[in-house]
C-alpha cells in the first residue's frame, strides 16, 4: 500500500495556532559572559602612529591592575548573541502594540537613515557656530514646526524625555511664579494621570493635591473650582486624558486656573488626537511638553531614548533653559535655494527672493486662505546661534543642547508627512480608535461612555465575574500575536484595558486584534483557566518577579565568586 | 481568619499586642492578602520614634507600595531582622510576625484602637465597597 | 500618505461600521471655536529622496572634513560597524519597555548584560539600566545621597564639567540642598583637599568629584574618599569619558558612581542622545532612581530577567518616587554593550592605552613647537590636556579652521582665571599627521597684515 501523507493532519489547530500565529523555534543564547574565552577577540586597533606609552609610568597609582571582567568574544559570536536575542523581542516592525498612551505608532526608516548621516552624525556639540550651521538650521525648522502644532510662542528642545519636559515646564510655572512674587505650594493632578507627573512635582518642591475626576472620567469643575487657590501653581493636564476623552470644558478649567493667577500645564503624551486638528496654545494651555518618541515616530528602542521639547506662551519665554536659539538678523541674507515649491504668488517677497518658498494656507475642503510666512526648507536670513545671556532662565536641565538626533528623526516624519499627511495621520489614530471600541463594546464593559478619541479604556468587569482579570487577558493576548494593551491603568478605571491602535494599522490588523479580544472573551466564558494560565506560547512565561524583587540579582557574577 | 482577641487594630490594617509597655506590632491578614508577596519590608531603627496615626514604613510587594501606620506613639525597642532575609513569613502568618516594638509612651492610645469584632466589622464593609 | 495603511474606501466603510457619517463627527467634542480651519504652517510633504537631500545638505553645510581636538564631555571614537547593523534591527530598533518580560527578553538580557558590564568597568556592586546622559546623572546622584544621608547639603568640585554643574544648580535649587564649590590647585589641576576638608561637614550627603577631571587630570580618588567618609558623606564619582576605565583604575572607594557612556560606541551627534548610567554599593540599591533588570527563574526553571526593584519607580511611587525618570536611553545603552562586547577585555585595555599615546604625543607636540604651556602637569591625565598659549586662542583657532582643524576649546568662559588656556582632547581617532599640522599652525608666527 502506499502511503499517503494525509497534510490535514500535519498541523492541528490548537491552542498554539490562533489567528495571525504559529509557533516557530527560536534559539537560545547564553549571556556574552558565559560564551567567554581568553584570547577571542573582535577588534582591531590600527597599529600606533604615535610612541606607544608605558600607562603605569604615565598613571602611577592612577593606573588599573586588574581590567573589568568585560568577555572576549569574536564578531561572529557577537553578531549571533544580539541577533538571537532580538528574535525574543516583540517589535512595531512585528505587529500591533495597542499600548494607551504610548502612541506605538511605525518608526520610518528613513529617520535612521539621515540621522546617520556623517555631518550630522559626527557633530561635536561644541563645534564652533560657524560649522554648525547645518544642525543649527534643523533645530530651528523643527522649532517652529512645533510651535505651528502647539500653537505656543516659544520652545525649548533641551529635555531628554517626556518627564524631563514636564519637570522642564514646572520649572518655568515656579519661575514665572517667583517672578510675581509668589512660588505657590501645590499643583493639581487629576487622578487619571500618568505617575511621572506628582513624581515631577514633587522634585520641583510642589506638594500634590488629588483631583477627582467626574463620573465622564473628566475634570470635575467645582472641584477644581474649589480646589485652585492662590497657593496653587498649575494644574497637569493630560488631554485628551488617559481616558482619550477630550476635555471639552478647557476653556472653563483655563479660566479657573488663569483667574486664581495658576498656570495650565498640558502633558502632551496624546498629541497624537490633536495635531492638525486643534492646538493646546489655542485653548488655554500656558506650557506643555511633547513627546517625540510618541507623536513624532522617533523609535521605542527597548526603553528610549526618547525626548521632550517644552512649548510655552511668551510670558514664560524669558525662564526658558539656556542656551536658546536665535537668528541674527545681520549676517549675509540671501535667497534659499529655489526648490519645486508650489508657486503661490507672483510677487517677489520684500528681500527680493523668489516667492517659491511660500507654501499655502488651506483649508481642510481645499480652499485657500492665505500664504505662510516664508518658512521651507530654507530659509533665509543671519546665521544661528546660542544666546547664553539669558538673565531669567531657569538654568540648564542637560547638557549641551538636546537629544539632537531624535529632532532629525521628528522633523523627517514632519517633512514626510506635511500638513495634510499629519492631519490625516490624526484622524486615522482618532478612526482606528474608535473602530477598536464599536467593535469591541458588546463584550468588554465600557466604564465611560463619552466619546474616546485616539484610545479607548475599557474595564475587565464583566471577565472578573469569571475570575478573570485585565491582566490575564493581556497575558493570553500575547498567544494571538499581539503586544499587550495597558492594564490597569488609568487607576480610576478598575481593572483597566487601555488601548490606542495608533494611525498605523491597517484595517487587517484592527481586525485581527479585534477577533482576538472576542475570542479571548468567549474563552473568559468557556475556559477561563486557559486564560488565567496564559501566555502559553513564550519562551519563559510566568516569570517569578516575587523572587526577583526578594533577592535582586542584577549582574551576572562568576562562578568562583 | 479569625483575629486574635487580644489583639487590637487599626483602619490601617496593623494589628499592636501589647505586653506590659512594650507593643508588638504587624499587618493583618486581610493587609498581607491585599498586597500579595510581600518583597521587601522597610523598617525604622531601633531607637526611632513613632506617632500615633503617622507612617513609620512601608511594606512592598512587586506592584505596589504600602505605608504602615504606627497604631501607638512611642519608641522601636526592636526591629525583626528575619524580614530582611525573609519577607514572606508575613504572608505565611501576618498575626505571629511582628515587624517593630515600640515601648508606649502613651498606652492609653490602645484603648482607643478597633477590638477584633470591630476590626472584621470594618474589614467587611470594605470588602463590600 | 504612506505611513498610512488604509485607502479612502476603508475609511468610508470603517466610518460606516462606527456609524458616524464622517470623520469630522469623531472630532465633535473638540470645541468648535478651537478647532483648526487651516493647514499646519509646516513645509508641504515631501519624498523620500527630497527628505534625504534636506538633510545631506545640511551635513553638507556641517562639514565634515575637519580634524578635531574637541572633547570636554563628548568624546570621538571609532564605532564598530556592528553596533548600527545589530541596533537597527526592527526587534531592538522599535520595541517598547520590557514591561511585558516575556515578549521582551531580548532586551531585558541585554540590559543585564549592560549593567554587569558597568559594575565591573567601574567597581561598583549594581549598575542601572541607564539615565539621559552623565548631567542628569550626576544630578540624580547627588538626589540619591541626600535620600540616603538625610543630609541636605551638597560639595561639588569645581573641576566638574561646568555644564553639569549647571545641571545640578537647577535640580537643587528646588530641594532644599545648598552645594558650595571647591576649588583646584593650580598646579595639578585636582581638586583642593584642603579646601575640601573645611568645605565638608556633618551636614554634607555627598561630595561630587569628576575623574579623570574637565582639564583631563585623574583625581585623587582614595583622599577624596577619605574627607568624605570621615564626615558620613557620600563620595559621588562622575565620568565623563568612559573609555578611561580601561587604564585607569575604577574609583572603588566611591559610594556612588555616575557615568556618561557616550564613548562606548554612541555618536556625537551634536550632543544628544547620550547614555547617562548610575551604579553604586549594594547597600543603597533601593535609593536608585532608573530602572533595573533582574535576573529569575519562569514556572518551568528556565533562566529570565525582568525588571524589578520597579516600586522605586514613578509608576508605583508617584510623588514619593526616587525620581520621575520613566524613558531612559535603553537603544543608546544596547550601543554601549555592543560596543563593549566587541573590544572586550582585552580591546577596552587597548584602546585606552592608544589614547593615553595619542594624547601624550600631542601635548608634547603642541606645547613643545608652539611656545605654549601644558598646564597641570603635576598630576596624571588621560587623554585631555590644557595648553596656555601667547597668542590669544581667538587669533590661533581662526587659522587652525582655515587649514581644517578645530582646535581645544577655550576655557575662559568657564574659568574666567585661566587666561588664554584650552581644553584638547585627542583620542585615537587622531593621526600624527592631524597632531603634527596643527603643532604647526599653531606655532605659526602672529597673522601677517
Amino acid at each position: 500500500m502506499t502511503k499517503t501523507t494525509d497534510h490535514s493532519e500535519a498541523r492541528p489547530a490548537g491552542p498554539h495556532t490562533l489567528g495571525k500565529v504559529r509557533p516557530h523555534p527560536s534559539q537560545n543564547e547564553a549571556l556574552l559572559f558565559e560564551k567567554s574565552s581568553p584570547g577571542k577577540r573582535a577588534y582591531k586597533l590600527p597599529p600606533l602612529d604615535v610612541p606607544a606609552v608605558d600607562s603605569a609610568t604615565l598613571l602611577g597609582a592612577a593606573v588599573r591592575k586588574t581590567p573589568g571582567l568585560l568577555p572576549e568574544l569574536s564578531e561572529i559570536e557577537i553578531i549571533r548573541h544580539f541577533t538571537r536575542l532580538s528574535t525574543w523581542n516583540y517589535a512595531i516592525d512585528l505587529g500591533m502594540y495597542p499600548l494607551g498612551s504610548c502612541t506605538m505608532k511605525y518608526n520610518p526608516r528613513v529617520n535612521e537613515f539621515v540621522a546617520r548621516i556623517e555631518g550630522l552624525a559626527e557633530a561635536h556639540p561644541y563645534r564652533p557656530e560657524t560649522l554648525s550651521q547645518g544642525i543649527l538650521e534643523i533645530f530651528d525648522l523643527l522649532q517652529r514646526c512645533l510651535l505651528d502644532i502647539t500653537g505656543m510662542d516659544a520652545i525649548t528642545l533641551q529635555p531628554a524625555a517626556g518627564a524631563h519636559g514636564e519637570f522642564t515646564g514646572i520649572l518655568l510655572t515656579r519661575a514665572w511664579h517667583e517672578s510675581q512674587g509668589n512660588a505657590r505650594k501645590k499643583i493639581l493632578i487629576p487622578d487619571s494621570a500618568h505617575g511621572t507627573n506628582p513624581a515631577t512635582a514633587a522634585i520641583v518642591g510642589y506638594a500634590v493635591e488629588n483631583l477627582k475626576s467626574n463620573s465622564d472620567g473628566g475634570i470635575d469643575l467645582e472641584a477644581l473650582a474649589r480646589q485652585v487657590d492662590n497657593e496653587t501653581a498649575a494644574l497637569m493636564l493630560t488631554n485628551p486624558s488617559t481616558l482619550g476623552v477630550f476635555e471639552s470644558q478647557i476653556h472653563k478649567i483655563a479660566d479657573i486656573l488663569h483667574t486664581k493667577g495658576a498656570l495650565l500645564y498640558m502633558d502632551g503624551a496624546n498629541m497624537n488626537a490633536l495635531v492638525g486638528k486643534v492646538r493646546p496654545g489655542d485653548f488655554g494651555v500656558d506650557v506643555m511638553h511633547l513627546n517625540l518618541h510618541k507623536t513624532f515616530s522617533t523609535p521605542h528602542g527597548g526603553g528610549g531614548p526618547g525626548s521632550g521639547p517644552v512649548a510655552c506662551k511668551a510670558f514664560l519665554e524669558p525662564f526658558l533653559p539656556t542656551p536658546v536659539l536665535v537668528r541674527s538678523q545681520d549676517g549675509p541674507k540671501g535667497c534659499p535655494d529655489a526648490g519645486d515649491w508650489e508657486d503661490t504668488n507672483a510677487e517677489p517677497t520684500a528681500d527680493g527672493c523668489p516667492p517659491l518658498f511660500r507654501a499655502p494656507i488651506l483649508k481642510p475642503d481645499g480652499e485657500r486662505v492665505g500664504d505662510t510666512e516664508p518658512l521651507s526648507l530654507h530659509p533665509f536670513g543671519g546665521p544661528l546661534h546660542w544666546n547664553y545671556d539669558r538673565p531669567q532662565s531657569v538654568g540648564r536641565v542637560r547638557a549641551f543642547y538636546g537629544n539632537t538626533g531624535m529632532f532629525i528623526r521628528a522633523l523627517a516624519y514632519t517633512l514626510a508627512n506635511g500638513p495634510d499627511g499629519l492631519r490625516q495621520t490624526t484622524e486615522d489614530a482618532v478612526l482606528n480608535a474608535n473602530y477598536i471600541r464599536k467593535k469591541l463594546e458588546d463584550v468588554y464593559e465600557l466604564p465611560y461612555k463619552t466619546a474616546s478619541m485616539h484610545e479607548v479604556v475599557f474595564s475587565d468587569k464583566r471577565q472578573a465575574a469569571r475570575g478573570v482579570k485585565t491582566g490575564d487577558i493581556a497575558k493570553r493576548l500575547i498567544d494571538y500575536g499581539f503586544h499587550p494593551y495597558t492594564v490597569s491603568f488609568p487607576l480610576i478605571v478598575h481593572g483597566a484595558l487601555m488601548i490606542e491602535p495608533t494611525e498605523s494599522e491597517s484595517r487587517e490588523e484592527l481586525d485581527l486584534f479585534i477577533a482576538a479580544m472576542r475570542s479571548i472573551a468567549r474563552e473568559v466564558e468557556e475556559n477561563p483557566e486557559l486564560v488565567k494560565t496564559a501566555p502559553h506560547s513564550t519562551r519563559v512565561s510566568r516569570l517569578d518577579e516575587v523572587q526577583a524583587a526578594r533577592k535582586p540579582i542584577l549582574r551576572w557574577r562568576p562562578a568562583s565568586e | 481568619m479569625p483575629y486574635p482577641t487580644d489583639y487590637r487594630y487599626t483602619r490601617e490594617h496593623e494589628w499592636i499586642s501589647v505586653d506590659g509597655a512594650i507593643g508588638s506590632i504587624g499587618i493583618t491578614d486581610y493587609a498581607q492578602n491585599s498586597l500579595g508577596d510581600i518583597v521587601y519590608v522597610d523598617a525604622p531603627k531601633v531607637g526611632d520614634s513613632v506617632t500615633a496615626n503617622a507612617a513609620f514604613g512601608s511594606v512592598e510587594s512587586v506592584k505596589a507600595v504600602s505605608d504602615l501606620f504606627s497604631p501607638v506613639s512611642g519608641k522601636v525597642t526592636a526591629v525583626n531582622e528575619e524580614l530582611k532575609t525573609a519577607p514572606d513569613k508575613i504572608n505565611e502568618n501576618a498575626h505571629a510576625t511582628w515587624i517593630i516594638k515600640v515601648e508606649l509612651s502613651n498606652p492609653a492610645e490602645v484603648s482607643t484602637l478597633l477590638d477584633a469584632a470591630a476590626y472584621e466589622a470594618f474589614i467587611a464593609e470594605e470588602t463590600k465597597s | 500618505m504612506r505611513y498610512l495603511p488604509k485607502s479612502d474606501e476603508e475609511r468610508r466603510q470603517m466610518l460606516a461600521e462606527i456609524g458616524a457619517k464622517s470623520i469630522d463627527d469623531l472630532f465633535s467634542s473638540i470645541p468648535a471655536e478651537y478647532r483648526l480651519d487651516r493647514d499646519l504652517i509646516v513645509p508641504r510633504q515631501q519624498a523620500e529622496s527630497e527628505i534625504v537631500e534636506y538633510f545631506r545638505a545640511a551635513g553638507q553645510k556641517n562639514a565634515t572634513d575637519y580634524a578635531s581636538f574637541l572633547g570636554a564631555g563628548a568624546y570621538r571614537h571609532y564605532r564598530p560597524v556592528v553596533i548600527d547593523a545589530l541596533v537597527q534591527r526592527g526587534e531592538f530598533l522599535t520595541s517598547y519597555t520590557p514591561y511585558q518580560a516575556e515578549i521582551t527578553q531580548g532586551t531585558l538580557q541585554a540590559i543585564f548584560e549592560f549593567q554587569t558590564m558597568i559594575a565591573e568597568l567601574t567597581g561598583m556592586d549594581v549598575a542601572n539600566a541607564s539615565m539621559y546622559d552623565g548631567s542628569t546623572g550626576a544630578a540624580e546622584a547627588v538626589m540619591m545621597a541626600v535620600r540616603v544621608t538625610g543630609r541636605s547639603k551638597a560639595v561639588v568640585a569645581a573641576t566638574v564639567h561646568p555644564e553639569y554643574r549647571e545641571v545640578i544648580a537647577t535640580y537643587a535649587k528646588h530641594q532644599g540642598l545648598p552645594t558650595s564649590l571647591v576649588g583646584y590647585d593650580t598646579e595639578t589641576g585636582r581638586i583642593d583637599l584642603k579646601a575640601l576638608d573645611v568645605a565638608v561637614t556633618e551636614e554634607t550627603a555627598a561630595v561630587l568629584i569628576q575623574s579623570p577631571n574637565f582639564f583631563g587630570v585623574i583625581e585623587d580618588i582614595p583622599a577624596i574618599a577619605q574627607i568624605a567618609h570621615a564626615k558620613g558623606a557620600l563620595l559621588i564619582v562622575s565620568i565623563s569619558e568612559a573609555v578611561s576605565l580601561g587604564i585607569v583604575r575604577p574609583p572603588v572607594e566611591a559610594d556612588i558612581v555616575s557615568m556618561e557612556a557616550q564613548s562606548f560606541g554612541v555618536a556625537l551627534s551634536y550632543g544628544g542622545p547620550f547614555c547617562g548610567v548610575i551604579a553604586a554599593k549594594e547597600q543603597f540599591l533601593r535609593q536608585m532612581p532608573g530602572r533595573l533588570a533582574g535576573q529569575t527563574v519562569d514556572g518551568a526553571g528556565n533562566r529570565g530577567f525582568v525588571l524589578t526593584l520597579a516600586t522605586r519607580e514613578q509608576h508605583i511611587r508617584r510623588e514619593k518616587a526616587t525620581s520621575n525618570i520613566c524613558t531612559n536611553q535603553a537603544l543608546v545603552a544596547l550601543m554601549a554593550t555592543i560596543f563593549l562586547a566587541v573590544y572586550g577585555k582585552e580591546g577596552i585595555r587597548e584602546l585606552a592605552e592608544h589614547n593615553l599615546a595619542k594624547a601624550d604625543y600631542a601635548a608634547k607636540a603642541l606645547a613643545v613647537q608652539s611656545g605654549a604651556k601644558l598646564r597641570f602637569k603635576g598630576a596624571p591625565r588621560f587623554h585631555e590636556f590644557v595648553l596656555q598659549t601667547e597668542e590669544a586662542p581667538a587669533v590661533w583657532s581662526g587659522r587652525l579652521l582655515e587649514n581644517k582643524i578645530v582646535g581645544g576649546i577655550e576655557l575662559n568662559r568657564w574659568y574666567p582665571e585661566l587666561h588664554n588656556c584650552t581644553l584638547w582632547c585627542a583620542t585615537e581617532v587622531v593621526t600624527r599627521e592631524q597632531i603634527d599640522t596643527a603643532a604647526k599652525v599653531l606655532a605659526a608666527q602672529p597673522v601677517e597684515a
